[in-house]
């Protein structure tokens, strides 16, 4: 029964990928790029990952969408018309010989869930066997991903922040005069007008914030972690901003407070690192932050997870209300 | 039935060649970026695809003790992190796309070539 719902979800995966591609209004593409991350989240769940699908869920259909919608306000939501190129019908050709070419291949690969692929014979069985020694805590990911692999989760948490500071440099800039006051000044863009929106959103935003908490502090213990419960938070304040105005939402966490937790968030990560440095052990190495070592990477592990969550909360407010000011 | 193992793989190549597609055949930029991000999941998708483990389960030890059978977790790190990064570069690319149509007034690719050239 699974594999025929497996099957059914990965078909609609294709025909979603393929409406997005086709269809002409850019809104209706947002939208279906929602739904396609929604089907992608149910996929990964499907195939085990728990923590994945949790994050996918939260970025792909809640932020991402609301990120491309603010896009879509400052440009036309309408493809120009398209000619027939003869170019178009040289790419689908070309394309779909690349695509059977990857068909072609995977004959040779081993079968999805073969426990004998080469991938589950390296490492994996090691994390697995070692992390109720060395960390004791139950979700492996969150042991790999914040001390076994906590070098590699710096840099992405570093990239957030790049790519997040080069949003702001981008859009705060002044605009240039080629287009004085295209915009009629808009009224205040919020759905308080709508009622039945602002009632359902409002009973709905302090437990979005409490999940997402829940995931920031249960990430040891179930699936969550830093970066889920950074996306979710986002995402309730985010609902907040639309719901509530955008000023009512600066009004609570000021521009100025989100690029500091940005900031202060992937501080403390580095901090962390350099602690454990200067408590004689490597860079990143929990061991030595308390007597014992498996207490030691517990704290590590919650220390840096904190500063996950604060630095993806911060970076993806401060890059939502940047495209929200751009507005005005 | 065994042949149906291989479903993802296709499922992988489909997605992959559907956002190359949209990369190069369209011309709006916003529909460009949603390419990427279609090639993208596709990457995702092929990564947690590989984790799955016949009969497993998600890799959250609850006792040490019982004989459970768990997927990877390794691709599953590395996609997390992807996934937040990816919306994070997504972002960076629309705010181009918003420079980009105040500076020209159009996102269309070839216009603003047009416009480049003239100038």
């Amino acid at each position: 029964m699974i594999v025929v719902f497996s099957l059914f979800l990965l078909s609609l995966l294709v025909v979603t990928a393929i409406a997005i591609v086709r269809s002409e209004n850019l809104f209706s593409a947002v939208m279906l790029s929602g739904i396609f991350s929604l089907l992608m989240a149910l996929n990964f769940f499907i195939l085990d990952a728990a923590d994945v699908a949790l994050t996918e869920a939260a970025v792909g259909a809640g932020v991402s969408t609301v990120l491309l919608l603010g896009a879509l306000a400052l440009t036309p939501t309408e493809e120009r018309r398209r000619k027939r190129e003869r170019k178009v019908a040289a790419t689908l050709v070309t394309v779909t010989m690349i695509f059977l070419a990857i068909s072609y291949a995977s004959f040779d690969q081993p079968r999805i869930g073969d426990p004998d692929a080469p991938v589950h014979r390296h490492v994996a069985p090691w994390y697995l066997e070692q992390t109720p020694e060395l960390i004791d805590i139950p979700n492996v990911v969150t042991a790999v991903l914040g001390s076994f692999r906590g070098y590699d989760t710096l840099g992405e948490v570093y990239v957030v922040l790049t790519a997040g500071i080069g949003v702001l440099f981008l859009l705060s800039a002044g605009r240039p005069g080629l287009l004085p006051h295209r915009r009629e000044p808009r009224i205040e863009s919020s759905l308080k007008s709508h009622l039945i929106p602002h009632v359902v959103g409002r009973v709905l935003i302090p437990f979005i914030v409490l999940f997402g908490l829940y995931v920031q502090f249960h990430g040891e213990y179930g699936p969550g972690g830093g970066f889920q419960a950074g996306a979710i938070i986002a995402a309730g304040i985010i609902l907040f901003a639309l719901l509530e105005g955008e000023g009512a939402a600066l009004k609570v966490l000021p521009p100025r407070v989100l690029v500091g937790l940005a900031i202060g968030g992937a501080l403390l990560y580095l901090l962390v690192g350099v602690a454990c440095m200067l408590l004689g052990g490597n860079f990143l190495d929990y061991s030595v932050l308390a007597a014992d070592p498996v207490t030691g990477q517990q704290i590590g592990i919650i220390l840096i997870e904190l500063g996950v969550g604060l630095a993806v909360t911060g970076t993806l407010l401060s890059i939502f209300h940047a495209f929200a000011a751009r507005e005005q | 039935m065994e042949i149906l193992g291989l479903y993802n793989y296709w499922v992988f190549g489909a997605l992959l060649m559907i956002g190359f597609f949209a990369l190069i055949a369209r011309q709006n930029l916003v529909k460009k970026l949603l390419g990427l991000s279609i090639f993208q999941s596709a990457v995702f998708l092929l990564y947690i695809s590989l984790a799955k483990v016949e009969g497993g389960t998600a890799p959250i030890i609850l006792d040490p003790t019982a004989a459970e059978i768990f997927s990877n977790p390794l691709p599953q790190v590395l996609i997390l992190t992807a996934i937040v990064v990816g919306i994070s570069t997504t972002a960076l690319g629309l705010a181009i796309v918003v420079r980009i149509r105040e500076a020209y007034d159009t996102i269309e690719d070839d216009e603003i070539r047009r416009l480049d050239r003239r100038s």
